[in-house]
Parts: structure tokens; sequence; C-alpha cells
């Protein structure tokens, strides 16, 4: 094809004329533009589906900015964003290597369910501290572990990891329940649930406040996996094994190893996941109980581009969201699932802001070639583009 | 022991397993094709879910399931017309949009449903069943395979016709092509984007029908995330499957009896944890896989939008 290379050069020769200033500003209010918009479309298309439910849009974000921020309700959606920001980290690890980990509900479920097992018994016989520090790091080891076999099976056969991600997930969900249902219950109690821990014996919050200290460890495991990202081998050859396997086997990256240890760091963030949420603000599991942060947490993932900081300020948002999402969703006499809608339009509205963007980049025109033509002569019968040069 | 093998046990099972395998094979068979030409749908659950929601809603108010088979088709058709623009036409992420795809159906039946009927979950009745004649008295067998709702043997019929139609005709090979080398089916002269359009439009239209299977015959309610990962599973069942539809049917009858033993085994008096049972089918595709993942193909074109020209 000879239109290619040059629509690639075009932007080359136009770089050195201009400052180099304006450029990385020009740049960063692009990539800002590329993350907001998207948001904000989706909540304009949400509030179109909730008039032709015949619900009040503007009653309903308020109810959100209500439920979510105001009178101290922020310290609701800042507790809401320590599970989430760790499980946002441990996907960011494996999708940097182009690793989808799908199975996040089942390692967090079972770090979960294996958490508040041991819990109870282990906060009355050691200090507070050490207790969170084992039980964190026993929550991180059983998500870690669950990885086991996926990532296995990735490295060595190279099946396909969304598959068996999902199939673990499935069954470790199932996994919880069982321990939820056998061995972890509280014999006191009629409903499957575990040993309540006791109010003063949870993570402590910070002072002044009623958030959880797991608040800091997710904003801290946040600069680090940066820091790791960013800074350290580790992170380029993830990063060289998300842009190209062979190319990464070519530089020497032992990529079976690094496949598994991406999805062992995985893993083991969303296990401390559930440390944080059933340490800081539950205290027990109960059978059944799936809330399902990953879903949601994904969109989000890649609107702050796979970058473990952009990712704080829009899990903050959706914190926002979902915290306040409750009460406006009761308010407006609505499942709580439509939030999984709005979650589905910013996905939706992002990939297409992201193909807007990149086709502007190339100095494209904004529809593909057959497309376009589609548009342009609707009835005519069609001949592909170019397809001489093709051969 | 012997109870499990008493006749009544065993009907249940085998009848059980085909009102669970066969809106599993309807969407693995969709998936097949979209597969085939080189589509990843990964937005098969939210599709079921909204053909089941719609399927049911025609089902419910045209009192016949085939208005209920009909509307579930279409609202299929119309879950993945996102997908047709997004990733066929336009080439953006596969994966992204099916994610999309699946939580948009689970949150927008799940809203419609309390729109639609509060916190009621009404019933349907009993669907008329075909009794084949003669074949249904065999004892066992029969009132387990012949005396199903006619959709089943439609559906089986339908295996076969795609085996063919992959095999034997002009549309199958140029399915293939569009999964295994879209750039050859491009050089002769058949539009790649519109290959795979209609083939999506299947795979829609089919996750559809087994959605609304599974609400009007298998369940007789719509309840919101009624599927369960079935959507999933039937992307495993295609894999485990390479591709070939006879060996969809074969998967999907195995897991659907996975899935209906809970019922058998209740019926026979013994009575095991329901989150076991509700593990087998998915432990069952990771032994699978572990053992026959290696020997798994996937068309190589999978999951990579066509763009032409591009290398």
């Amino acid at each position: 094809m000879s239109a290619i290379p040059v629509r690639e050069t075009l932007p080359m020769v136009d770089e050195p004329l201009r400052p180099q200033r304006s450029r990385t500003a020009a740049r960063a209010i692009d990539l800002l533009m590329r993350s907001l918009v998207p948001v904000v479309l989706a909540l304009v298309a949400g509030g179109i589906l909730l008039v032709i439910l015949g619900r009040d849009p503007i009653q309903f974000y308020s109810d959100i900015w209500h439920g979510g921020v105001q009178q101290g309700s922020w310290q609701d959606s800042a507790m809401r964003m320590a599970p989430l920001l760790l499980i946002a980290i441990g996907l960011i690890f494996v999708f940097r290597a182009n690793i989808w980990n799908l199975g996040y509900d089942g390692q967090f479920l079972l770090g979960a369910a294996v958490l508040s097992g041991l819990g109870p018994s282990l906060v009355t016989h050691v200090p507070l501290w050490l207790a969170m520090t084992i039980l964190f790091l026993v929550a991180a080891c059983v998500g870690a572990a669950w990885t086991l076999v996926p990532a296995g099976l990735k490295a060595v056969y190279e099946t396909n990891e969304i598959i068996t991600t999902l199939m673990m997930s499935f069954i470790g969900v199932g996994v919880a329940n069982i321990l939820v249902k056998g061995p972890f219950q509280d014999p006191t109690v009629n409903i499957p649930q575990t040993k309540v821990l006791p109010l003063d014996k949870m993570l402590p919050a910070i002072p002044g406040t009623r958030i959880h200290c797991g608040v800091l460890v997710a904003v801290f495991a946040a600069l680090v996996a940066y820091y790791v990202l960013t800074r350290t081998s580790f992170g380029l050859r993830i990063q060289v094994l998300g842009a190209n396997p062979r190319a990464a086997r070519h530089v020497g990256v032992q990529v079976r190893k690094l496949i598994v240890s991406s999805f062992l760091v995985s893993g083991a963030l969303i296990g401390a996941a559930a440390a944080a949420d059933i340490l800081g603000v539950w205290g027990y599991s109960r059978a059944n109980w799936n809330p399902a942060y990953g879903d949601t947490v994904i969109p989000f993932v890649f609107l702050a581009r796979l970058n473990p900081l952009a990712v704080v300020p829009f899990i903050a948002f959706y914190a926002v969201l979902s915290t306040g999402g409750d009460l406006a969703a009761q308010n407006a006499n609505l499942p709580t699932d439509f939030m999984l809608v709005l979650v589905a339009l910013i996905l939706l509205f992002m990939t297409l802001i992201e193909f807007v963007g990149r086709r502007r980049e190339l100095g494209q025109s904004y529809l593909p070639e057959g497309l376009r033509e589609v548009f342009r002569k609707p009835l005519m019968k069609r001949r592909p583009v170019g397809s001489q040069e093709a051969a | 022991m012997s109870s499990i093998f008493h006749q009544t046990v065993l009907t249940a099972l085998i009848s059980g397993g085909i009102v669970a395998g066969v809106p599993l094979m309807l969407t693995a068979i969709g998936e097949t094709i979209s597969e085939r030409a080189g589509v990843l749908n990964l937005g098969l659950e939210g599709m079921m879910l909204v053909g089941a929601y719609v399927g049911f809603i025609g089902a419910y108010y045209g009192h016949s399931s085939w208005i209920g088979f009909a509307l579930g088709a279409i609202g299929g058709m119309i879950a993945c017309s996102f997908m047709i623009v997004l990733c066929v036409w336009l080439g953006l992420d596969q994966i992204v949009v099916g994610i999309a795809i699946t939580l948009a159906g689970e949150g927008i039946t799940s809203v419609l449903q309390q729109a639609q009927f509060g916190t009621s979950y009404p019933r349907l009745g009993a669907m008329a069943e075909v009794h084949i004649p003669l074949l249904h008295k065999i004892p066992v067998v029969g009132p387990a395979v012949f005396e199903q709702h006619l959709l089943v043997y439609l559906g089986v019929a339908l295996v076969f016709v795609l085996v063919w139609v992959f095999r034997h005709t002009n549309v199958g090979l140029n399915l293939r092509a569009a999964g295994e080398k879209p750039e050859a089916l491009d050089a002769a002269g058949v539009g790649v984007i519109g290959t795979r359009s209609y083939a999506v439009l299947c795979t829609g239209a089919l996750a559809g029908i087994g959605g609304a299977y599974l609400s009007i015959i298998g369940a007789g309610v719509f309840t919101p995330f009624m599927t369960q990962g079935q959507g999933y599973m039937a992307i495993v069942i295609c894999m485990l499957a390479r591709g070939r539809p006879a060996w969809v049917l074969v998967a999907s009858f195995l897991f659907g009896i996975c899935l209906s033993i809970t019922t058998a085994l209740q019926l026979a008096g013994i009575n095991i944890s329901t989150d076991l049972v509700n593990m087998l089918p998915f432990i069952a595709i990771m032994v699978a896989l572990v053992l026959f993942g290696r020997r798994s193909y996937l068309p190589p074109a999978l999951a990579i939008p066509y763009v032409r020209g591009a290398r």
C-alpha cells in the first residue's frame, strides 16, 4: 500500500516546527479530554436513559452527590475506594503485560472467605497490628494462589487466560460459599456467615475520621506500583511483554516466568483488596455475597491508561458514584444494577473517543475507508478500494 | 446407591441435561460462527440476558413461546449490533466492547425487569411439547429426548445444517477465510467487514434465542443475572470444540447434564451442597482445558480487527 507510509510520516515532518512546550501542553489537554469526555458522555446518556424510564435525571445525580459526598458520606466513599483501588492496581499489573485476568471475583471472594474465617480467632491470640498484617498476607496469598492454574496454563500451553481465569473465578466463588457455609460458619447464628470481628479488632481508623487505614494501604500500593511499573526493570519487562511477546522473548525476557509473576502480583493485590474491605468495613463474610468490584473497576483502569497514579482520581469518582448511587437508586426506585449500565456506557464511549483520537493523531478521517464509502455512496455496488495495490 | 439408576432419575437427568444444554448449544453455535469469522464475542452473556428478558416479555404478553423466541432473537441482534458497529466496522478492541455489552446487558435487563414488574417475578405456564410418535414410548430415553419443545429439534437440526454450510458452501468458506486469513478473502473480492458483520449478527440472534429458551422454557421466569456465566461457558465449549459444530452439540449436552445433576440427585434422595454441584461444569472445563487445552485451536485472525492494507 502506498498511501499508508505517507500518512505516517506527515506528523513527523510537522513536529520540529511546533514549540516544545505547547506540544506537551496540548498533549496533556488531549489526554485529559480523552479521559473525561467519555465519563461526561456516559453520564449524559445515562440521564437520557433515566428520562426514558420516567425518572428525573437531575434528581438522580444530585442524590448521588448527596449520598456520596455531603454530610460526611465522603468518608464512606473514601472507604469504598480501598478495595476498588487495590483491585485496579492488580488489574493494571496484568493488563500492562496484555494478560487478561478476569478472575477477580473468585480471587477476591476466596481471599475474603479465608481471612474472615481465620480472623476472629487470630485477633484474640496475637496483637492487633500483627494479626492485621498476617490477615492481609493470608488474603494476598490466597488471591495469588488462585491465579496459579491460569498462569501456568498460559505460560506453558498458551491457553487463553480469559477463559481460564473466568472458570477459576466461578470455581472460586463456589469454594468461598462452601467455606462460609461449612467450616467457617458461625455456629451461633442461623444465617450462613462467618463470625463477626469485634469492632475494636478491625483496621483502626485514621484519627479524626471514620476512615479505616486500609485506604492508606491502597494509596501506598498505588505509589509503589507506579514506581515498580515505571522505574524498575520488572516494570519495563512487563511493558515489553505487553507490547509484543515475540519481541520480549527476542530480547531475552523470560516470558513464562514473567507471565506467572505478573499473575501472582495481580492476584495478591486483589486478595489484599478483600482484606481491606473485610477488615475495614464488613468484619465478616456472608454466603452468596459478591460486590463485583472488579467489573466496575475495569473502565476506569483503561481511562487512566493503565497508570496506577492516574487511576486514583477515577476510582475516587467511581467510589462517590457507587456510594451515592445506592441512595439515588433507592430514591428513584431502580435496582442498583443501574450503575452497571453507567459503567458499560463509560466503556463504550471510551473506546469510541479513543478511536476518534487515534484517527485524529494519524491525520485520518474518523471513519475507516470502507465505511466512508458506504456513507458516500450508500446504494452503489462497491469495489474493494486499492485491491490492485494489495496484490 | 442403586437408586441413582432408577428410571425416573435417569429420565430427569437426561431431560434436564437437554433443557440446560440447549441454551448453551444455541449460544455456543453462535459463538462458533463468529469465532470462525474472526470475532471474539465476549458479550454473549449480555446478549443472552437481553434475549432472555425480551423473549420472556414476548412470551408473557404474546402468549406464545414462538413470539418469545422471535423477540429474543431480535433482542440479541440489537445487543450485538453494538459489537458489529464498534468492533467490526470501526475496529475497536473486541474484549473491551464485549465486557461492556455484558455489563450493559446485566444492568439494563435488571433495571427493566424492576421497572416492569417491580419485585414480583411472574411465571409462564408450561409450553407445548412435541411428542414424536413411537419414539417417545422408549423407556427412559423416550420421555427425556422425544418429548421436548420443537425448538430443541430445530436447534439440533441447525447444528447439522451448519456443519454442511461450513464444509460445502461458499458462505462457509468465506466465514472461515474471514477468521483464518482475511487478507485472502479481501483479495478474492469478498468484503471482510460484511462477512464478519453477518456472522456476528447470527451470533446475536442465536444467543438471544438461547437466552429466550432459558427464560421461557428452562425457568419459566425471568430473574436478573439468570444466565449465571452460561455465556462464558458457551465460549469455552466453542473453544473446546475447536470450531466444529458437531462437537459443540456433544459438549453442550455434557455440560447441560452437569448443570442439571442437582435436581436429578435430589430426586434420587442424595443431598449434596448445591455450591459444589454448581462448580462441577466449571471444574469439568478446567480439567478439560488442562488435559486437552494444549491442542485447542483458535483462528489466527481472532480478535484482530481487519484493516485493509495493514500489516
